[in-house]
């Protein structure tokens, strides 16, 4: 057994065992769904606090049907309703969450580094779901088990992201799992959202979009985030589309066989062609169900995790 | 090294499932709808052994599954989190008489977390349980229907079994603590 981890921070700090082990427990996982009854008593009597210093919709929904299928009590925490709002300072909040005896902490938090600062100062597990611009690990796991699932491997693969990889902690997640397993990752999109320095992070970065699609046998298409952009990074919509958007013609030029994965929400006719996206070609929908297979199997995993990260707080 | 000695050969071990299967046959006579279902991991093979010997002894097709307890273990939150293993039921246990197999019983921990996954899959009529060892050491109160070999053990000692489904020759070996 490889894993050994009382919290799931990022991927950049994951071994490649302990990352097929969140792969191989996840189908396990995704069986227990296509059961009539859908829910194992895995974390029976323990209690998740979902932290939600973010909007989020589909994560958050994600999160809380895999706590629910695994049998943990589950407390959610909205922005909006929240004590943050009065001032409390996000230590505060998450000790006063701690007083009730919680077990697992799953945060998503607009700064980058919140989950890592928890997890230093509470004894509960910490689970990233989200942190600025930095990571959201559970994304890059679904998508590397999506990939593993359709293809049946992914050492070798021309994996291609495509769209506004500076503000995306899904683009900084994919790009640290699918290379450390083995995928050979080419990014494109606007120059000012997709600077060379991800070269570094041993990426090929390219801004010409025929050029990045007509080797790739996964594209990865992520959404334009306007709301992380201080200043606008390129002319208009309109203009990405016609410069980065995945059309069909564009879609022409790329391999039969060339699967389109998008982390949701997408945005119709922007980034992707509405007709794309609902095509045979398309595996977003089951992204979806794949993200709940992996997200019990991560919940499950650092609940058994009794590793070098188990610090006493404070 | 820990000392170890041989309590099954290969030939014991055949003829201990062989007779197995002819008590299990025994007990559900024909027309009873019996059904193998093998705890991961080494509860499958010996599983499908006793599915082929039943079906020969029934003389129709004997279904055989195979179910993974570890989402439903009493010690999850007192260790790494273990392996797990599929688990594969292509029939519906409702109404039928489901046979668990395994290839060590010990506390019973690991049979009473299979009852309760199983639960998950129907309503079987009835739920009878096969071992290849009886080391002893109950924990709950569960028993074996069918025993290929009792061996009284030390809680110290471990119970090796050996497959040639997992690439060795068939045994199963005491083993004590060095």
């Amino acid at each position: 057994m490889s894993w050994n981890r009382k919290h799931l921070l990022d991927i950049e700090s994951l071994t490649v065992e302990e990352i097929l082990t969140v792969l191989d427990t996840a189908r396990a996982f995704k069986a227990v769904g296509e059961r009539a009854i859908k829910k194992v008593p895995a974390l029976r009597g323990k209690t998740v606090v979902n932290l939600f210093v973010e909007p989020s919709t589909r994560t958050r929904t994600s999160f809380e049907l895999s706590e629910q299928r695994l049998s943990a009590d589950i407390i959610n925490f909205n922005t909006e309703a929240s004590s943050l709002k009065k001032g409390e300072t996000l230590k505060d909040t998450a000790r006063n969450l701690e007083a009730l005896n919680v077990d697992f902490i799953v945060i998503r938090h607009s700064a980058s580094g919140a989950p890592h600062f928890l997890s230093r100062v509470l004894h509960a597990s910490v689970i990233n779901a989200g942190d600025g611009a930095h990571e959201h690990p559970t994304q890059a796991l679904l998508d590397a088990f999506t990939i593993r699932e359709k293809k049946g491997r992914i050492e070798g693969l021309n994996v291609t992201i495509l769209g506004d990889i500076l503000y995306s902690r899904v683009a900084r997640s994919d790009i640290w799992a699918l290379t450390k397993l083995g995928a050979k990752v080419t990014l494109c999109g606007p120059t000012t959202l997709v600077p060379r320095v991800f070269e570094q992070m041993g990426c090929r970065v390219t801004h010409n979009v025929e050029d990045a699609i007509r080797e790739a046998d996964v594209i990865n298409l992520l959404r334009i985030q306007h709301e992380r952009q201080r200043k606008s990074m390129f002319p208009g919509l309109n203009e990405y589309t016609s410069l980065f958007g995945l059309t069909k013609a564009r879609l022409a030029l790329t391999k039969p066989d060339a699967m389109i994965m998008h982390p949701g929400p997408i945005n119709r006719g922007v980034e992707i062609d509405s007709e794309i996206a609902d095509s045979s070609r398309s595996v977003i929908l089951e992204q979806v169900t794949n993200g709940l297979a992996v997200r019990m199997a991560v919940l499950f995993l650092v609940n058994g995790g009794k590793g070098p990260q188990e610090v006493a707080p404070q | 090294m820990p000392e170890s000695t041989l309590i099954l050969n290969a030939a014991a071990m055949q003829r201990a499932l062989t007779r197995i299967a002819h008590e299990i046959a025994e007990r559900n006579e024909a027309g009873t709808e019996v059904v193998l279902v093998g705890i991961q991991r080494g509860g499958v093979p010996l599983a499908r052994r006793l599915g082929t010997l039943l079906t020969q002894i029934y003389g129709s097709t004997i279904p055989t599954g195979s179910l993974d307890v570890s989402m439903h273990r009493d010690d999850l939150d007192q260790r790494a989190a273990p392996n797990v293993h599929p688990t594969v039921i292509p029939f519906d246990v409702t109404g039928k008489t489901v046979v668990l197999v395994d290839d060590v019983l010990f506390s019973g921990r690991t049979v009473r977390a299979a009852l309760d996954a199983l639960n998950d899959f129907g309503r079987p009529r009835r739920i009878q349980l096969a071992v290849l060892i009886d080391r002893g050491h109950r924990e709950l109160p569960i028993k074996a229907d069918f025993a290929g070999k009792n061996v009284p053990t030390a809680r110290t000692e471990s119970v090796r079994v050996r497959l040639a489904e997992r690439g060795h020759p068939d045994e199963v070996l005491l083993e004590k603590p060095s």
